[in-house]
């Protein structure tokens, strides 16, 4: 027996405060604060958020603004719009999706990551790379 | 040491450029894509074309960019999801997607672009010296000089000191109604992908006005390629 998922239909409205402990797919409209700590929140084509988000992962496909905080993950896709600042280990972004905001991936329990951990290109790749001719210079250009 | 004093000034620039042999930067860059994937160069005339080139600034860019812990970066095209992935899964900074692409494209359609130097005098929210890295792109290009003006203003306002700023500065203007998405290929390399817009690039600075634009800024990168186009990786002085 499978289990049932929770979910919000298009059109129902809620003002204030949203938590709950199993996985939700919304499809109307949200104004307040949803906290789903351990689960998924999903935000429908036709869904509708105006709030404070807190879950495990968000997927998103209609529009939210306000924050998004995600433990694991956050997932824009192309038909999903943010405007809000998102913090999350991992943020996937679909081309054609909208986003306004901005978006924090560090982990708050990682040390500061220092100097020397960028990993430049192996020589293999550098290899592989065309000589290429440019001209670097500080102030005149040629002309076109 | 900036790059002109490594290669002899002005008068050495002039007799090197005059030496060149024809160079291929601007040659659709068949690395930076996975070797199995076979990308013949092609032309770009379409709007859905896409291309890599390789960027002699970008790993400069991110060299700076690693230096500093949790570093703040302002983008300011629209949003690319591998742009992210890479800059916030590999370089670990956070990012603030501020698409100035889509607030012209507003303006030109609501015929307000003479409002456009007053509202990017105060479009970041962010406060002051506050940010470690900026993505300009080719922005500028698409400004008439009030309104590039304004940007740069606000740009070095939001700019830490050390702080650095990556732009590019097309050689001529253009009537393809089109912006262009960078993508990170990788450390070197970008993947250019158009898309449709409501102006034009219709400006072209000269060096003069680079230089007076971002009087606070010092250069510490200029790479011209084949095209014109010119690379510029700025840097906020430190006060001493």
């Amino acid at each position: 027996m499978h289990e049932e998922l929770a979910s919000i239909g298009k059109s129902i409205v809620i003002n204030g405060e949203l938590s709950g402990s199993e996985d939700l797919t919304i499809e109307g409209r949200v104004d307040g604060k949803i906290e789903l700590r351990d689960h998924v929140l999903t935000v429908g084509s036709n869904g509708r958020i105006k709030a404070q988000v807190s879950a495990k992962a968000i997927v998103v496909l209609g529009q939210v603004t306000g924050n998004l905080n995600a433990t694991e993950r956050v997932d824009i896709k192309e038909s999903g719009s943010v405007e809000g600042d998102i913090v999350s280990p991992r943020v996937a972004i679909a081309d054609g999706s909208h986003f306004k905001g901005s978006i924090d991936m560090q982990k708050k329990d990682q040390p500061e990551k220092g100097v020397g951990t960028f990993t430049k290109p192996d020589s293999k790749t550098k290899s592989e790379t065309p000589k290429t001719e440019t001209v670097p210079v500080n102030g005149e250009f040629a002309r076109v | 040491m900036s790059t002109v004093e490594k290669n002899g000034g002005l008068s050495g620039f002039v007799s090197r450029l005059s030496r060149q042999t024809p160079r291929s930067d601007d040659e659709p860059s068949r690395v930076g894509v996975p070797s199995r994937v076979a990308v013949e160069p092609r032309t770009v005339t379409a709007v859905s074309a896409e291309t890599v080139y390789a960027s002699k600034t970008l790993a400069r860019f991110l060299d700076l960019l690693f230096a500093r812990p949790n570093a703040e970066v302002m983008d300011l095209g629209p949003v690319i999801g591998s742009n992210i992935t890479f800059l916030g899964e590999r370089v670990g900074c956070k990012i603030h997607v501020e698409d100035l692409y889509a607030d012209i494209d507003r303006h030109v359609q609501h015929d307000k672009l003479d409002q456009l130097p007053e509202f990017l005098s105060g479009r970041f929210s962010v406060r002051a010296s506050s940010i470690d890295a900026v993505l300009g792109w080719d922005i500028f290009d698409y400004l008439a000089p009030m309104a590039a003006t304004a940007l740069a203003g606000e740009l070095m306002r939001v700019l830490r000191p050390g702080g650095v700023l990556l732009g590019f500065f097309g050689a001529r203007a253009s009537d393809d109604p089109r912006y262009t998405k960078y993508l990170i290929e990788d450390e070197m390399h970008f993947r250019y992908r158009f898309y449709p817009s409501a102006c034009k690039r219709r400006w072209v600075l000269q060096n003069r006005d680079i230089n007076i634009m971002f009087a606070g800024l010092e250069i510490c990168e200029t790479v011209l390629l084949k095209s014109g186009v010119r690379e510029i990786l700025f840097r906020k002085r430190i006060l001493s």
